[in-house]
C-alpha cells in the first residue's frame, strides 16, 4: 500500500502532547484535499461527541481521550467512515478517502 | 405551532431566495463563514456581539434589539428565514430571541448551513445592503424563557431536559473539547434532570428528525409531556434547538428554556448538584 508521507498537525503550543490525544488527518478526494467537508466524532456508543469542518487544505483534528472512536465525514462529493482506536495520549492520524 | 409553520427545506429556501417579504439570516458563533460565502442576498448576525449585552449578563434589551433589526433592514412584517452552522445551534438560538421578542414570521432552514452545502446548493461572497427600518420589538415572552429561580423550583416537578453531553451531564466534562471555556465552577447536572443529548434530535446532515422520531426519543428518555419543561445547556444554544424540537416541531405547550444554563447553575452557592458516574 502507497502512504503518504506522515505528516504532523499544527497544533496550539498549549496542547502538551503527554497528556492530549489527539485525531487528526486530511480528508481528500482522488488524492486531492478536500476543504470544507464535516467531520464528526462519534464515540464507542455511535453518540455525537464533536464534529469540525476541514480547513482549506482539508486538515481536521479533535481533541479524544483513549478509547475506540467512528470518524463519519459528509461532503457533497463523497461520505466515509472509519474507526481509529486510541491507545494513549499522543498523535493519532487517520487518512479519509471519500468514496 | 407545528412543523409546516417553524421548519423549510433547503429546496424550499432556494426556490425563495427572491421571494419578496423574505429575509434570510445567516447566525453563526464565528462569522468568518458567512463572511466567506453565504446564502445570496443573506444577512448575518453574530451570536454574541449582536445579540448579547456587551457588558451585563444578558440579552440585548428591547431597545438595543430594535436597532440592530432595523440597522440589519429588517421589518416587522418580514418572513425571517434562520440558518447558520454548528448544525443550526445559533440559529436556533436566534429563532428563540426572535420569538422572544415578538417576531410574527420566523422559520429555521431544515439543516442549516451543513445541508445546504451538502447539497451543493449556491453560495455567495458579494457584500448585501438592506435599507434600513425602523423595527418596533415586543416585550420579552416570559412564558419561554427560563431564569434561575423557576429551575432551583422545578427541581423534581418538572421535566429537566440537559441537552449537554453525557460527559458533561455526568461531571466529567465541563465543556466540549472543541469550544472556548464559558465555564462554571463546579461540573455535573441539576438533580432529576434527564439527559437527551442535541444531537439525538437531529440526523448527520443537521436535518431534524421526524416527528415520530421526537416524540419516541423524548418519551423513551422519561419526559412526561403532562408536565411543563425547561430545557438546558452549557450557555443556552443547545437547548435553544431542543426548545425548538420540543415546542416548535413536536407543539408541546409550557417548554422553557433556560438561556443561563449550566455556566450560571455550576456557578451559584448553596443549589443541589448531582454528579454520576
Amino acid at each position: 500500500m502507497c502512504g503518504s508521507p506522515s505528516q504532523t498537525p499544527t497544533l496550539p503550543a498549549s496542547v502538551d502532547l503527554q497528556k492530549e490525544t489527539v485525531i487528526y488527518g486530511v480528508v481528500t478526494l482522488n488524492d486531492e484535499p478536500v476543504p470544507s467537508a464535516y467531520v464528526r466524532l462519534l464515540d464507542s456508543n455511535g453518540d455525537f461527541t464533536g464534529e469540525v469542518v476541514t480547513s482549506a487544505t482539508g486538515d481536521f483534528r479533535f481533541f479524544a481521550a483513549e478509547g475506540t472512536w467512528t470518524l463519519s465525514v459528509l461532503h457533497k462529493d463523497g461520505t466515509v467512515r472509519a474507526e481509529v482506536t486510541a491507545t494513549g495520549p499522543g498523535l493519532v492520524e487517520v487518512p479519509l478517502a471519500l468514496q | 405551532m407545528s412543523r409546516a409553520d417553524a421548519l423549510v427545506s433547503a429546496d424550499w429556501a432556494e426556490q425563495n431566495l427572491n421571494t419578496p417579504g423574505l429575509v434570510f439570516v445567516e447566525v453563526d458563533e464565528d462569522t468568518a463563514a458567512y463572511d466567506t460565502n453565504h446564502v445570496p442576498g443573506a444577512v448575518k448576525l453574530d451570536w454574541k456581539t449582536d445579540l448579547q449585552d456587551p457588558v451585563r449578563r444578558d440579552f440585548v434589551n428591547k431597545e438595543q434589539f430594535e436597532a440592530l433589526l432595523s440597522a440589519k433592514g429588517i421589518s416587522n412584517d418580514d418572513t425571517v428565514v434562520l440558518y447558520g452552522g454548528n448544525n443550526n445551534w445559533f440559529a436556533a438560538y436566534a429563532y428563540w430571541y426572535f420569538t422572544l421578542y415578538g417576531h410574527e414570521a420566523v422559520k429555521l432552514i431544515d439543516g442549516g448551513r451543513k445541508k445546504w452545502e451538502l447539497d451543493g446548493k449556491p453560495l455567495s461572497s458579494d457584500a448585501v445592503t438592506r435599507d434600513k427600518t425602523n423595527y418596533v420589538a415586543k416585550d420579552q415572552d416570559s412564558s419561554i424563557r427560563a431564569f434561575r429561580d423557576e429551575t432551583i423550583a422545578a427541581i423534581g416537578t418538572k421535566n429537566l431536559v440537559d441537552v449537554r453531553s453525557p460527559d458533561e451531564f455526568s461531571g466529567k466534562l465541563l465543556a466540549p473539547a472543541h469550544l472556548p471555556q464559558e465555564q462554571s465552577q463546579r461540573p455535573g447536572h441539576i438533580p432529576t434532570a434527564i439527559n437527551i443529548p442535541w444531537a439525538k434530535a437531529a440526523n448527520e446532515d443537521g436535518t431534524f428528525k421526524s416527528d415520530e422520531e421526537l416524540l419516541a426519543l423524548y418519551k423513551n428518555a422519561g419526559l412526561d409531556e403532562s408536565k411543563e419543561t425547561i430545557a438546558y445547556c452549557r450557555i443556552g444554544e443547545r437547548s435553544s434547538h431542543t426548545w425548538f424540537a420540543l415546542h416548535e416541531l413536536l407543539g408541546l405547550g409550557n417548554v422553557k428554556n433556560y438561556d443561563g444554563s449550566w455556566t450560571e447553575y455550576g456557578s451559584l452557592v448553596g443549589v443541589p448538584i448531582e454528579v454520576s458516574a
